[in-house]
């Protein structure tokens, strides 16, 4: 993957609103975003209603992604073009996710809804709907995909990357700042997770860095090529923006999203957890 | 203890920002920092983009205000920069905040 293949600018899109085959799609937590205006014929994915199993804690199955892609209009040939608020936070983790179910053709917009807004480019309020399609999901892909036990053997042994903000890792905080920091699980992070906010790999503007900015982020940072990979952050979203950057700009191989994250890897007991500024010791 | 109302706080994605404080959030023990952005004449501008940067000015968080202007992050105490981007332009302002609520505008210009 390179940065050609996994990524389209806003100009791109623009011009492709009407291309045959390309399908966009607006990612969110909350999706009033979406509903107060959206890019035209962009139809809409809630991340936690649509991609979360109403019960456990787990993505929805196979049938479900199928019954999903289908209800939304999309098909397997279609290129599927994500992007959504929070830094394209979100659509990074759909991203991940409709490669983890094996979706072909599959880009980010380069700085989601953010860049499109501070462009001051056009958004419409119209119901969007697609004729119902027959969408066919592959078994899930888990070399993208790390559980927790990934996550405690690849201690000292494997790149771990810790997404989060400064304070999160060190375990000052234990969310994001706009969020209440009440939480039950610890703070801190996994030992020797080295810690490159994910922010660094983005622009204020929410697009990406140049290939060679973030070859020499990930490298002053110390990341091993000739190992594998697990990025994590709270919940594995911001994770999902770092194993973008890693796999499908930079082209790394291995890289994994520990999708259970903090989240889990805070509550479970009985693993070293490291606090402070620096990685730990295995 | 977590109430339901933590738990549901599952995901990243910032609150509405002209929400009240929810009820389980305990003022003696977060460090709210919240305001509106304006633009130079005074009018509030919705839809900007404000980010916490930390002491050595790394992101923290960013949430877009609401139709009133207003954000609002739950922080740590001590010293903060809040960088606002909007389609009538940038700045910047800075807070040294306590436990409780720390209340500060941000003016953008071109």
């Amino acid at each position: 993957m390179s940065r050609d293949s996994a990524l389209v600018s806003a100009d791109w899109a623009e011009k492709n609103l009407n291309t045959p085959g390309v399908v966009f799609v607006e990612v969110d937590e909350d999706t009033t975003a979406y509903d107060g205006g959206h890019i035209a014929g962009a139809v809409k994915i809630d991340w936690r209603q649509d991609l979360q199993d109403p019960v456990r804690r787990d993505f929805v199955n196979k049938a479900q992604f199928e019954a999903l892609l289908s209800s939304r209009g999309i098909s397997n040939d279609d290129t599927v073009v994500l992007y959504g608020g929070n830094n394209n936070w979100f659509a990074a983790y759909a991203y991940w996710y409709f490669k983890l179910y094996g979706h072909g053709d599959i880009k980010l917009l380069d700085g989601g809804r953010k860049k499109w807004e501070l462009d001051a480019r056009p958004l419409v309020k119209d119901a969007v709907s697609r004729p119902a399609t027959q969408y066919t999901a592959k078994e899930q892909d888990l070399s993208i995909r790390a559980f927790r036990d990934d996550a405690v053997k690849a201690i000292g042994v494997q790149n771990l990357i810790d997404v989060r903000s400064p304070d999160e890792y060190a375990g000052r905080l234990l969310a994001p700042a706009h969020l209440p920091q009440e939480q039950a699980q610890r703070a801190g992070h996994i030992p020797t997770a080295l810690s490159v906010p994910w922010s660094k790999a983005a622009n204020e503007d929410g697009t990406f860095k140049s290939d060679e900015e973030l070859a020499k982020l990930y490298g002053e940072a110390g990341l091993d090529d000739s190992k594998d990979t697990i990025a994590y952050c709270r919940i594995g979203e911001r994770s999902s923006h770092t194993w973008f950057v890693l796999q499908e700009i930079l082209g790394k191989k291995n890289v994994k999203n520990y999708d259970g994250s903090w989240t889990e890897y805070g509550s479970l007991v009985g693993v070293p957890v490291a606090l402070g500024d620096e990685p730990g010791k295995a | 203890m977590t109430t339901p109302a933590a738990t549901a706080a599952a995901g990243c994605a910032a609150p509405d920002q002209a929400a009240p404080l929810p009820l389980s959030v305990d003022l003696e023990k977060e460090t709210v920092i919240t305001g509106i952005v304006q633009a130079e004449g005074g009018d509030p501008v919705a839809g900007a983009y404000v980010r916490l940067l930390d002491r050595s000015g790394e992101f923290t968080a960013e949430v877009v205000t609401s139709p009133a202007g207003q954000f609002r992050f739950f922080a740590a105490p001590g010293t903060w920069t809040l960088r606002a981007l909007s389609r009538f332009g940038n700045g910047d302002a800075q807070v040294t905040a306590d436990r409780g609520v720390n209340q500060l505008a941000v003016i953008v210009s071109n």
